[in-house]
């Protein structure tokens, strides 16, 4: 991997790739996947934008953003295959919307209204887009890990030639699903990869108070497979890993881990502060190392996108987030009968007595 | 019909259900190789090869997290919790995943898992490998609890779960796991879920109980003939769904209810009864319900025969009860 590791402040190297490398490492379509990656970042920097911003309105209830994440999350979308499995951590809804969720149904998920397939049911950036592959989460951290490793015996018991993906962040690393999972998946020889997205913060703790280890890569050695660590502000490097890794996977060569590290360039969550925890200077650090403004030049001297183009694409992006909030912002809640369904498939008694009373009762006329 | 142990009940559920489907997976501590430490899986290694019978890691998260992720691509896992003691490191993933994908999906994941489990004291297992909290897990939305007391149940009503669209947690009284052989039906016996049996007929007093409990009520029930006390027993079968409308008949009829289990008294799962009784059938009870129950402690070692609910404890409840008014 050429270009700079980050952390290294003031140091960012232009990405270090021509014409030729990229043909080389990405293949002939190169071009096109390059295009791709770019405009599925622009849209995840643009929603992220545009969502904070109606979150800050009172028009959204929360708000995860993703910024800093866009090339790992836009390179891993381009890099799987249609039938892989992601089991999502907290900010790849990206990713979702990049194997063809649609946008209006993303949008209906954080507006909580009745176009939402999962019925309002969960807070914001919690999407549910099984059409695509990409698992239901929870808000707990790293209980999807232990998961993926089951889906991952699934594919290989049905002989399907896909794998699963498992993302979590530098937090999660600490928690105990995420050794059960991958040492689970160390003995099973599973075809499932960890994608570990380290983007240097857990809420407010740093990544070296989560583990005592220099990178949280070398933590797969412990469990009996490799771990290595790409520049996660890298699109190409990015893509190229997990193409290579899911390779290796579907030809039985047992798990892997990739830690992608960036920086977290937004808060935690519309609900945090991190000007009460983060040094002075981090934000101006972490722009630096801005996933955009490393590849936006590059794709400047290869002449894919220049200047008036990208203000073109980056408008076109606007108007079609614009145009989904606007469809979907009006739309009503789900209907009250919601409530009782799907916590089981056929509901049954004392559940079908409070479904069937539920008028009466919201109208102040208890039995 | 053959006569077997409820042991053996279950272990010709899972045959049967693996032969039935070739979806249907087991995995757990000790299950393979060894036959599950109570031999619940004896000979399924064999017959259904590694790929369908998987000894795992030592670690109940990784165990019920796993099997979460079968069933979301389809598969139907059993899993084995080695004793039902030793479930709570998987608490997370039975509460925030298992119980909660469909709901939280809208129906694109439901995750149909059965989780087995050995409950409950009279083995003299101390506090690790005895206990009965089969209401932590009624309490949960999303959930099935079932808990089997005969031979011919355990299977039936494992089958049952083994291909129902809900998870199900399994418990297996280990303290009859092969004391009470009875008579099983042969091939793919199945009993519905939600449905309890009334174990003996009675006219004075209903008793409710589950699992090993029924045993020790129905000997209780059946010394009290001989005061001229006729004591309806019903067997719940399962906790969720429960068979409301079988222990409200029953009520109707006697007037009269006693609840046993196990489980501590305070939040036990008898007091979901006793409220039940108190919504829907009031005006038929001519006497208190009445708790027989273990202690609000946690379980002892060398005095367990004193903790549990013995037969001599029921049978003076139920006297109490008859005779209140």
């Amino acid at each position: 991997m050429a270009s700079s590791p980050p952390g290294e402040p003031g140091d960012v190297l232009p990405l270090p790739y021509d014409a030729d490398s990229l043909a080389r490492r990405v293949g002939p379509a190169w071009k096109e996947t390059l295009l791709t990656i770019y405009r599925g970042m622009l849209l995840g920097r643009i929603l992220d934008q545009r969502l904070l911003g109606l979150q800050r309105q009172g028009r959204v209830g929360f708000y995860g953003p993703a910024m800093g994440q866009e090339a790992t999350n836009a390179a891993v979308a381009a890099a799987l295959g249609k039938e892989d499995w992601v089991f999502p951590g907290l900010r790849e809804q990206l990713v979702a919307l990049l194997r063809g969720h649609p946008l209006p149904v993303y949008l209906a998920q954080l507006f909580g209204n009745e176009k939402d397939p999962a019925r309002g049911r969960q807070m914001p950036c919690h999407p549910t887009a099984r059409e695509v592959g990409y698992v239901s989460m929870s808000s707990v951290i790293g209980n999807q890990i232990p998961q993926a490793v089951g889906t991952a015996w699934a594919l290989r018991r049905k002989g399907v030639a896909a794998i699963a993906l498992a993302c979590f962040g530098d937090g999660a690393t600490s928690s105990g699903d995420f050794h059960a999972g991958l040492n689970f998946a160390g003995v099973l020889r599973v075809p499932v990869l960890f994608l570990l997205t380290n983007n240097q913060w857990a809420i407010s703790l740093p990544a070296s108070r989560q583990s005592a280890v220099a990178t949280l890569a070398e933590k797969a050695r412990a469990y009996g497979f490799s771990g290595s660590r790409v520049d996660g502000t890298d699109p190409v490097a990015v893509f190229c890993a997990v193409r290579d890794a899911r390779e290796a996977l579907l030809k039985g060569e047992g798990p892997r881990l990739l830690e992608a590290v960036f920086y977290r360039m937004a808060p935690h969550s519309s609900s945090d502060d991190p000007t009460r925890y983060q040094p002075p200077g981090w934000g101006e650090e972490a722009r630096l190392h801005d996933p955009l403004g490393r590849l936006e030049p590059l794709l400047e001297k290869l002449g894919l996108v220049p200047g008036p183009a990208r203000d073109r694409l980056r408008e076109e992006i606007e108007t079609e987030v614009r145009q989904a909030i606007q469809a979907t912002e009006p739309l009503p809640p789900p209907g009250p009968e919601s409530l009782f369904e799907d916590t089981y498939r056929h509901p049954f008694p004392p559940l079908t007595e409070e479904r069937d009373r539920f008028d009466t009762e919201q109208g102040g006329h208890f039995p | 019909m053959t006569e077997l142990t409820l042991i053996q009940g279950v272990n010709q559920a899972l045959r049967e259900a693996m032969k039935a489907d070739p979806d249907v997976v087991l995995l757990g501590e000790d299950i393979g190789v060894n036959g599950g430490v109570f031999r619940a899986t004896e000979g399924l290694l064999k017959e259904f090869g590694e790929d369908r019978v998987m000894d795992t890691p030592l670690n109940e998260s990784g165990i019920v997290g796993t099997a979460v992720g079968m069933a979301l691509y389809g598969l139907k896992p059993v899993a084995e919790i080695q004793f039902l003691d030793f479930i709570y490191p998987a608490f997370d993933q039975i509460v925030s995943e298992l119980a909660k994908l469909r709901y939280r999906s809208g129906g694109q994941f439901p995750c149909h898992v059965v989780l087995r489990a050995p409950y409950g004291g009279g083995i003299k297992g101390g506090l690790y490998h005895s206990q009965s909290t089969e209401q932590l897990f009624a309490s949960i939305p999303g959930l099935k609890v079932v808990v089997p007391s005969t031979p011919a149940d355990a299977k039936g009503l494992l089958l049952s779960s083994i291909f129902d669209e809900d998870p199900v947690l399994f418990l297996e009284p280990k303290r009859i796991y092969r004391s009470l052989p009875g008579e099983v039906p042969d091939g793919d016996h199945r009993v519905p879920l939600g449905t309890a049996r009334v174990a003996r007929e009675g006219s004075d007093v209903s008793v409710f109980a589950y699992g090993a409990m029924v045993p020790v009520a129905q000997q209780a029930c059946q010394g009290l003939d001989a005061q001229g006390i006729h004591a309806e027993l019903i067997d719940l079968r399962s906790l969720v769904p429960l068979d409301e409308a079988a222990l409200l008949r029953s009520v109707e009829k006697t007037g009269r209810a006693v609840i046993v289990h196990e489980a501590p008294r305070f939040c036990g799962y008898g007091a979901e009864i006793a409220a039940l009784l108190a919504e829907k059938a009031l005006y038929s009870l001519k006497a208190p319900v009445v708790r027989v129950t273990g202690y609000d402690t946690p379980f002892p070692y060398a005095l367990e025969h004193l903790y549990l609910p013995s037969v001599d404890r029921v049978s003076r409840a139920i006297e109490r009860t008859v005779r209140a008014a």
